[in-house]
């Protein structure tokens, strides 16, 4: 056959195609299972960071089975329990749905000292993309006792340090509620917040994201109100 | 046309794996492929599995081009290669996070966008779809190795003196500046971490090799 002609060209090009896409789809579908389970490994590694738990890829799944196990349901709005499993709920998802059909996932921690810990996600928008964290409360549901926070694409050295230590540790012991009034936290300009039992230190040069966290804190927090207020 | 049969590794074949780590590097004398070798070398580890990563795909990538090379149409010529490399490159992004998934994290992007890295269109451009597989497979390991040890070196300077550590596959986090250098005042150079720091130590690379081996300098 003609090697420059355009049938040639033609069938070589869609031969190519469907033998690539069989191996690709081949592979996909192969590894899926480990893929899926290393992303639930990370997201239990993070949600054991915000009660100050270490773990590695390694003990997380131990780490998470003791400490919390199936203390773990689904809320709505009004703070009545829905049928599902908190874990699978992914939090993007809810967000974009209208607030009567929002599930929001609460986790419940048993820590060794006999104390319980909520454990809530959050999600917002930071600068550049998602950011998102799991803040947890004391057994008054006011206390903050870890908080913990992500992102996916920060500026390194000013919006991503969000998820350093630095910034997360001074969340602890601050408090949500003022009286009956939700207030969440709010992320002041660095040097500000002193003496703020409602606030912490954003980041110099991250502004923007620092408003982010406190909008994600402020939006999903209130979402969580009543269950908080029960 | 000889009938007598070169062998695997003869001086002409060898000088395919050797010139791509010196006189032909494809960072430091083509300045090829700077993209990534800013972005990935913040820390040592992901440098080191993004040099594999891009070793995976040069060879491979011209092992499959030079075995195609009578076959593919000239007119489509790119458009296959194009093909080829991206399958190479979502097969290494699958099994990055199958079976690294930390580092699979830290490399994000820079995995789907080996597929733009120019080394490894322009290695199959000028030389796979001319040769035969083995010189394909073994200019495809020397200009790996060439890319990746650049990379290697450069992450080792920047975590070194950015962050006082080194992170090597399966050890983990290790730190190299003692803690009483920190107790007399030694402060970690925060810049080394930012992008423009690779960019420096990149230039810094092509002087020594430059001064030491006047054949390379441009009149």
């Amino acid at each position: 056959m003609d090697r420059q002609g355009n049938t040639y060209t033609f069938l070589y090009a869609s031969v190519m195609v469907i033998v690539v896409a069989a191996i690709l789809a081949f592979l996909s579908q192969s590894l899926k299972p480990i893929q899926t389970k290393n992303a639930e490994v990370a997201k239990k590694i993070d949600i054991l960071k915000s009660v100050n738990i270490e773990s590695t890829a390694k003990d997380a799944e131990a780490k998470y089975e003791k400490f919390i196990g199936d203390n773990a349901y689904v809320i709505n709005k009004k703070g009545e329990r829905l049928d599902a499993v908190a874990f699978n709920v992914d939090l993007a998802k809810e967000l974009k749905k209208s607030d009567a059909e929002r599930g929001y996932p609460v986790y419940e921690c048993k820590l060794e000292d006999g104390s319980t810990k909520y454990i809530l996600p959050v999600r917002g928008k930071g600068l550049w993309g998602p950011i998102w964290g799991y803040v947890s409360l004391n057994e008054d549901k006011n206390t903050v006792y870890g908080a913990t926070f992500g992102h996916k694409g920060e500026t390194p050295g000013l919006g991503a340090e969000i998820e350093k230590e630095a910034f997360q540790k001074p969340f602890v012991g601050k408090t949500i509620f003022e009286g009956d009034k939700l207030v969440s936290i709010e992320v002041t300009k660095a040097g500000q917040s002193e003496g703020n039992i409602h606030a912490v230190d954003g980041i110099s040069g991250g502004t923007i994201t620092s408003r982010g966290v406190q909008a994600m804190l402020q939006d999903c927090l209130s979402g969580y109100e009543s269950f908080l207020k029960n | 046309m000889s009938s007598e049969k070169e062998p695997l590794f003869s001086a002409k074949n060898l000088k395919l794996i050797t010139t791509p780590l010196g006189t032909q590097n494809p960072i430091t004398i083509q300045v090829l492929g700077i993209c990534s070798a800013l972005a990935v070398t913040a820390k040592l580890e992901p440098a080191i599995v993004m040099a594999i990563s891009v070793t995976f795909v040069t060879v491979f990538a011209n092992l499959v081009i030079s075995l195609l090379r009578n076959t593919i149409p000239a007119r489509i010529r790119i458009i296959v290669q194009l093909v080829i490399v991206a399958a190479l490159v979502i097969i290494v992004d699958q099994v990055l996070q199958a079976f690294a998934y930390e580092v699979s994290k830290q490399l994000s992007v820079f995995v789907g966008l080996i597929i733009t890295n120019c080394i490894i269109m322009g290695r199959l451009e000028a030389f796979a779809l001319g040769n035969k597989p083995w010189p394909s497979v073994l200019d495809g390991i020397g200009n790996g190795a060439g890319y990746g040890m650049i990379l290697i070196i450069v992450a080792f300077f920047r975590e070194l003196f950015g962050s006082g550590t080194l992170t090597l596959p399966g050890l983990g986090t290790l730190q190299i500046i003692p803690q009483f250098m920190y107790d007399l005042g030694y402060v970690n150079n925060g810049f080394m971490i930012l992008p423009p720091m690779a960019l420096v130590v990149v230039g810094i690379i092509i002087w020594v090799q430059r001064s030491r081996n006047k054949e390379l300098l441009e009149s």
